[in-house]
């Protein structure tokens, strides 16, 4: 299936030195890289994630919303800084969700979705909540703002 | 025109908003252009509020916290006349419904909504849903805390949350901040609760896993207090768990109440609080600036004094027997003296319950100007409520009422019934709702009998999935469906109330529609005759059980 990352429009070739494995093979030997199924706990990757380069996490359905959560908690949790994947039903619609939760490359089908992930982070200037990407939430904006303004009227 | 006393959107909002509804145009003309299949795009119109029933398209408003100004009001008017037939319908869970949307103009109708602040984001679809409170917040005699302020922190938290899009099943909230409970917490996925505890602190107890439909479960407690700043980090833990572990398997299986029930509450507790533990203290923490910025956007109006009793209303009460009742039934204490709270009724004998038109909407508005400080309400008995009538312009406010007809002295009423779309809209019915209420309200039409028959609740559902609510009707109807035949299975002893939350009890087999009125009639008339003093029906019959009420049914049905 084509691979997307940002900074290229075109599909790219995937590292063939990073076949991710099913995670229970790679238990027995653990590589650099693994697919976890979206069933799969976390715990046994806790203490390999300065070895880890790739995660390849799926989307059986693209309404299956679980790998969200495993993505998170990759990120943020666990403090993972490798390439995080999202495989299966990737469609251009779920990547404004799929970079904040911390993935950082696609692998899609779909026709359009090479230019479509490069204008995703375009769509929403303003977000609400917290994640995995570090943007500042509107009302963090908002606090930061208000707390100007009262040190300028101070200073005033 | 008064200012509004509740959550004003600032440019952050707005600029959310309107990207939203450029995404929603991209995404519609790409559908159009065959670029997305149905099945592609289905997700994202529901999580637009768009909804494909048997004859077209729905739009589903939110209400966030039931609060509209009486400007906001006056959009929905527009829309409804220009996109749609003129007329909308208000739901039980603070929604306006338009019935007839076409595809392509749903991006403009979204656009227009924008322009007044309001949207149709997560009204449907497997995501976090709009916030429901009770609908007399922020003015009601009993209140703790105004729960709204709850309902948008959420409302910005749970907005395109990037983990909790594609959940496995809806996910609906409900807050009440006074300790009678007017926004059913019991039966939501997660209801809570403002109490003070005895340190005199103001939190949440955290109710998990409510809910209706096919398989109605009444909510677990699975904190007793949540300090208030924490409410984000915890209800990230519940979302968190419920999106990993909750069945994807059946989708009638997948609400976070089968969760609940399979693993059991105390394991719930356990996930969910060890989640929890790592979220507290995060950024999730809710920042006390933040909370009192958008606490005060919620402060109430300032009332200037008005006499408690006055000598016009006391003579109107003599001489206008509906103006009496009225202010029985259609009013409610204030926590201002001087002051109530007045629910307009829109269910007129014989009319479509929650229905409106758009020059009703308009009237609601200019009766909110001049006279409830601008702003409405939505509750979920499917009413309107102006919730700031000074007592000395009640009976302006009862005259205006009474030209939108609206004036229906009937809440709480036999015929202030709740009933879903039904047969006549919606492609899941086994049998109609909406004609069904429309006979038992011309049956009990008189005002007289309703106020003597006292407190009752009807609902009614088309089917199992209980949008009309039947199972905590004091008296519910179900719509089944039997080789082809509309029927209707009767529940009795149901209630949602004041925090009494009880699940009906089926009487016997189910009965014809032409059959309906009458059952209902022979209920009433068995309550009429064996009721003790100040008992209401659902009283009674928690009194005598479920026999008397049956025989009498089946002995005419
Ligand atoms: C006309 C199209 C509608 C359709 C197709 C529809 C569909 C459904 C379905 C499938 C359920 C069951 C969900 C479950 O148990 O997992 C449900 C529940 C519910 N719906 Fe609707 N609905 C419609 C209209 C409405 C309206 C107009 C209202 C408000 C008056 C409403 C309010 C509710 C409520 C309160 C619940 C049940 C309680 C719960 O979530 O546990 N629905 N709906
Ligand atoms: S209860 Fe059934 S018939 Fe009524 S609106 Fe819901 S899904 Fe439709």
């Amino acid at each position: 299936m084509p691979l997307y990352k940002e900074g290229s429009i075109a599909p790219i070739a995937a590292d063939d030195q990073l076949a991710p494995l099913p995670l229970a093979d790679w238990l027995k030997a653990p590589t650099q890289a693994v697919m976890l199924a979206n069933t799969d706990v976390l715990d046994p990757l806790k203490n390999h994630m300065g070895r880890l380069k790739l995660i390849a996490l799926q989307f059986p359905k693209y309404t299956d919303g679980r790998a969200y959560s495993q993505a998170r908690l990759l990120r943020s949790r666990l403090g993972y800084r490798g390439e995080l994947r999202a495989t299966g039903d990737v469609l251009r619609d779920q990547l404004p969700f799929l970079l904040r939760c911390g993935f950082d490359s696609f692998e899609s089908n779909q026709a359009g979705f090479g230019p479509a992930l490069a204008r995703a982070r375009t769509l929403f200037s303003v977000v609400y909540q917290s994640s995995s990407d570090d943007r500042a939430p509107a009302a963090l904006l908002r606090l930061k703002l208000r707390n100007a303004t009262a040190e300028a009227l101070a200073a005033d | 025109m008064p200012d509004t006393h509740f959550y004003r959107y600032d440019d952050y909002d707005r600029t959310l908003l309107s990207e939203r509804v450029e995404q929603f145009r991209d995404q519609v003309r790409r559908r159009l252009a065959g670029e997305l299949t149905e099945e592609q795009f289905k997700p994202l119109r529901l999580t637009n509020g768009l909804y494909l029933q048997l004859h077209a398209y729905m739009l589903r408003i939110a209400i966030p916290y039931g609060t509209l100004s009486s400007r906001q009001l006056r959009k929905l008017a527009e829309i409804a006349r220009k996109y749609d037939r003129g007329y909308g319908h208000f739901t039980t869970r603070q929604n306006l419904q338009l019935n007839w949307i076409k595809l392509e103009d749903a991006p403009d109708a979204i656009a227009a909504l924008a322009e007044v602040d309001m949207h149709a984001i997560q009204t449907s679809g497997n995501v976090i849903r709009n916030t429901t409170a009770d609908h007399f917040a922020g003015a009601a005699a009993d209140e703790i805390e105004d729960p709204r302020v709850w309902c948008e922190i959420i409302r910005q938290w749970s907005t395109l949350h990037p983990e909790f899009s594609f959940l496995p099943r809806k996910f609906k909230i409900a807050i009440t901040g006074s300790p009678n409970d007017r926004a059913a917490v019991r039966v939501h996925d997660v209801g809570l609760r403002l109490w003070r505890n005895p340190e005199g602190q103001v939190g949440f107890e955290v109710i998990v896993g409510g809910g209706l439909g096919r398989t109605p479960i009444i909510g677990k407690t699975i904190r007793e207090f949540l300090p208030k700043d924490e409410l984000l980090a915890y209800l990230e833990a519940v979302l968190r768990v419920y999106n990993r572990y909750g069945r994807r398997d059946n989708i009638y299986k997948a609400r976070i109440k089968i969760l609940v029930h399979e693993i059991g509450v105390e394991k719930m507790r356990e996930e969910v609080e060890a989640e929890f533990v790592q979220n507290k203290d995060t950024s999730l923490r809710l920042d006390p600036q933040t909370i009192e910025a958008i606490s005060s956007q919620f402060a109430p109006p300032a009332l200037s004094h008005r006499s408690a009793v006055v000598g016009a209303v006391e003579a109107l009460k003599l001489e206008n027997r509906d103006f009496a009742l009225w202010l029985k039934s259609n009013t409610a204490p204030h926590r201002m003296a001087g002051y109530r709270i007045v629910t307009a009724s829109l269910k007129p004998a014989g009319a479509p319950p929650g229905d409106a038109s758009s020059a009703q909407m308009e009237g609601v508005a200019d009766i909110a100007d001049a006279y409830s400080q601008g702003e409405v309400r939505v509750s979920h008995e499917q009413n309107l409520v102006l919730p700031h009538v000074a007592v000395e312009d009640l009976p302006a406010v009862y005259a205006a009422l009474e030209r939108l007809g609206f004036a229906e002295a009937n809440v709480g009423k036999i015929t202030d019934i709740i009933a879903c779309p039904g047969l006549d809209y919606c492609a899941l019915a086994n049998a109609r709702s909406i004609p069904v209420a429309q006979s038992i309200s011309n049956h009990f039409a008189s005002l007289a009998k309703q106020h003597d028959i006292g407190d009752l609740k009807i609902k009614i559902s088309g089917c199992i999935n209980a949008c009309g609510h039947h199972h905590v009707g004091h008296i519910g109807i179900l719509g089944v469906d039997k080789n082809g035949v509309e029927l209707y299975q009767i529940s009795l002893g149901g209630d949602v109330d004041f925090g009494k939350t009880s699940l009906g009890d089926i009487i016997g087999p189910a009965v014809g529609a032409d059959r309906v009125v009458e059952a209902v009639d022979a209920l009433v008339a068995t309550y009429l005759e064996r009721r003790d003093e100040g008992e209401r029906f659902v009283d009674t019959y928690r009194r005598l059980g479920v026999e008397p009420f049956k025989e009498r049914v089946y002995a005419t049905v």
